[in-house]
């Protein structure tokens, strides 16, 4: 059986080797201006957010804490990434208004040193930061919060992430945050690019898909080791765990700390992707839109997350685009498909997987439970893995 | 070193105005098998629940393997309100939370069973074992206790074969016959490696049939692992059968303590079950 588990690994790993690739020759072959473009914005936007809706799951689905402060976490990451990527001489005219209080960046302090190596550890250890920060606020808010329960803690959570937004728009700290106005110019996803013998190879969509593989792929391992068990334990029955030596308060807070790790990470991925981090971004529509990736893809499915987020965004992006704009599947209609058309058949689908789905696509199931039955019936704790 | 491996010390246990549990003094030795009996709503979980803090005590004092684990006096409004004896003895404050008297090595299982529904009979045993892990989150999940894993596997199919359990262990744990569900939380309570093992009403909803395995099981398994075992029941045939002592509560007070025999024929114990004629 051990031997089967191995062998099940190793294929997952291989798959999601496959995947990438896909990803840098897709990359390649699509050009800015293909109908097909949006693909590659759909994969880079969509995996940041299969990331998000991944780190509101270990949270929300794993451990039974049903908390809404996922995009203030988002937001503090984004800032995190932006604050320390900003090329000092960018900053004087990013912070117009103010006069910037931290001159480090990253990328640029180590590549003076590493060269083109140290940009790419540098933004790493700005992402890597941006986890950190969230980490340590979520720990601060977890304190108080954590000893609420369900509604209780939603509500509390929800307001904290709204006081997060609004402390990032605050005027006094403009030198650091720059107020309410956007943080940009930072190192983006287009800058990443390989040239090799003249041809320049094009990582953008291939960076955010890794960054999230890497970072999914982390919270897999997670999940499925001991301490992911006692997460589960305690949203099946807390008294129980507590009774089996679970100490809760301990446990609950290190998901939370986490959770808000990688939604930080999710921030920073999206700040590169969008190219721009601003807090009125991050309003608490982006938690609900990032709860429904979750509730659709199923609660408790981490392979559901991806495909809810992945879904998600390619009907708001992508496939709903026209209805927006005028004419959609070749029916022209501007009196009908104006701006916000769009919204109201995207929640009569919402409805309808609802109702019809009432566990999300994947329940709580993972995808490899699905490709083998016999899998489905024997669940074993230790390895697999969700190709994210 | 004492002899006893739970001392329960003038416990009283008052919600508001009601004494749930009255001024209880108990002892267990080691490697006994002794049950707590009284009639419904006589304070018998109650006890449970501040032995394993659930509950903190009003006042009084619990004292596990000679060392005092719990303690508590009347604080705040419940001083003026405080209907019990041995006010003002126990100056300290006590009181850890459950799981921290889980590690101490006391396990208990639920009256209403309480197993994790999603997770396998497998599993269920597994997480109970996550109390005795000595590794962080980090290097859980970077898989560098792969060892203590092994082991911690080898020893959940070790418990499962002992509790006959080991042909369902990959279905879900809801998904057993009540019987077996008894067994599983009593497995889930071993995996925490406990010196007493604490069992509310195992034999709660079971058949005679399923009642005589089971009083088999708990000498079995006291035999096999050198447990202590307090138990609360309803079953006298088992309770009967198993027990080397008796403590009977009624509305929250001892009222008597003893072999078997001796609780058999205890007045004030028969008066207690079977009520005393008003006129007579």
């Amino acid at each position: 059986m051990i031997e089967k588990q191995k062998k099940f690994t190793l294929a997952s790993l291989v798959l999601v080797a496959a995947m990438l690739v896909l990803v840098i020759v897709l990359d390649q072959v699509i050009k800015p201006t293909d109908s097909m473009s949006m693909l590659l914005k759909v994969l880079q936007k969509g995996s940041i957010y299969a990331l998000a809706a991944v780190s509101m799951n270990l949270l929300n689905g794993f451990t039974g804490l049903f908390s809404l402060g996922h995009a203030g976490f988002m937001l503090i990451g984004a800032y995190t990434y932006a604050i320390f990527t900003i090329p000092s001489d960018a900053r004087d005219v990013v912070y117009q208004y103010y006069d910037a209080a931290v001159r480090l960046s990253f990328p640029e302090a180590l590549s003076s040193v590493l060269g083109p190596f140290g940009t790419l550890l540098g933004v790493t250890l700005a992402i890597i930061a941006a986890g950190l920060v969230a980490a340590l606020v979520a720990y601060l808010i977890g304190l108080p919060v954590l000893r609420l329960k369900s509604d209780y803690l939603a509500i509390a959570t929800l307001g904290f992430a709204e006081v997060i937004r609004a402390v990032f728009q605050w005027g006094k700290l403009g030198p650091v945050t720059n107020g309410s106005n956007p943080l940009k110019s930072f190192v983006r996803i287009n800058s990443f690019q390989i040239h090799l013998g003249g041809v320049s190879v094009s990582l953008s969509t291939f960076v955010p898909v890794l960054l999230s593989t890497v970072c999914i792929g982390l919270i897999v391992l997670l999940v499925n080791s001991t301490y992911g068990r006692s997460f589960k334990a305690i949203r099946d029955d807390e008294v129980a765990a507590e009774a089996m030596g679970v100490n809760l308060a301990r446990h609950k807070m290190l998901s939370f700390c986490i959770s808000s790790f990688f939604a930080g990470v999710s921030g920073a991925g999206l700040a590169m992707v969008l190219g721009i981090s601003q807090a009125s971004n991050f309003k608490s529509a982006m938690t609900y839109e990032i709860l429904l990736m979750v509730v659709l893809g199923g609660i408790g499915s981490i392979s559901g997350s991806c495909i809810g987020a992945m879904l998600f965004i390619a009907a708001s992006e992508w496939w709903l685009r026209g209805l927006d704009s005028g004419s959609f599947l070749g029916i022209n209609a501007p009196g009908v498909f104006r701006n916000g058309f769009r919204l109201v058949v995207f929640s009569v689908i919402i409805m309808i997987v609802v109702l019809f789905f009432r566990r999300g696509i994947m329940g709580d199931r993972e995808l490899p439970d699905l490709l083998s039955r016999r899998r489905r019936r024997r669940k074993t704790g230790k390895g697999g893995g969700s190709n994210g | 070193m004492a002899e006893n491996v739970l001392k329960i010390e003038n416990i009283t246990m008052q919600f508001g105005g009601v004494v749930a549990v009255d001024n209880m003094n108990l002892e267990i030795n080691q490697g006994e098998i002794v049950a707590l009996i009284g009639p419904n709503g006589a304070g018998k979980t109650t006890a449970f629940n501040v032995v394993t803090g659930v509950y903190q005590p009003t006042n009084g004092a619990v004292w596990f393997q000679g060392e005092k684990i719990v303690e508590n006096h009347p604080q705040g409004k419940m001083k003026q309100q405080y209907k019990g004896q041995h006010a003002g003895e126990y100056g300290q404050v006590l009181s850890p939370t459950p799981d921290a008297i889980t590690k101490l090595g006391m396990a208990r299982t639920f009256q209403n069973i309480r197993l994790w529904k999603s997770q396998t009979v497998f599993d269920n045993v597994l997480i109970a074992k996550h109390c005795r892990t000595h590794t962080n989150f980090l290097a859980a999940a970077f898989r560098m206790n792969r060892r203590e894993e092994q082991e911690q596997r080898r020893h959940v199919a070790e418990l499962l074969e002992i509790v006959g359990l080991s042909g369902v262990k990959d279905e879900l744990a809801t998904s057993l016959p009540y019987g077996k569900q008894r067994r599983l939380e009593i497995a889930r309570a071993l995996a925490t490696e406990p010196k007493l093992l604490l069992l509310d009403e195992p034999a709660a909803g079971m058949n005679p049939q399923e009642t005589n395995e089971l009083t088999a099981f708990i000498g079995e398994i006291r035999s096999k692992l050198g447990l202590t075992v307090f138990l609360i029941e309803h079953h006298m045939d088992l309770v009967m059968d198993i027990s080397d002592r008796i403590y009977v509560l009624d509305f929250g007070k001892l009222i008597a303590e003893g072999t078997p025999a001796e609780i058999q024929n205890n007045q004030r114990v028969i008066d207690a079950y079977l009520g005393v004629a008003e006129d007579a």
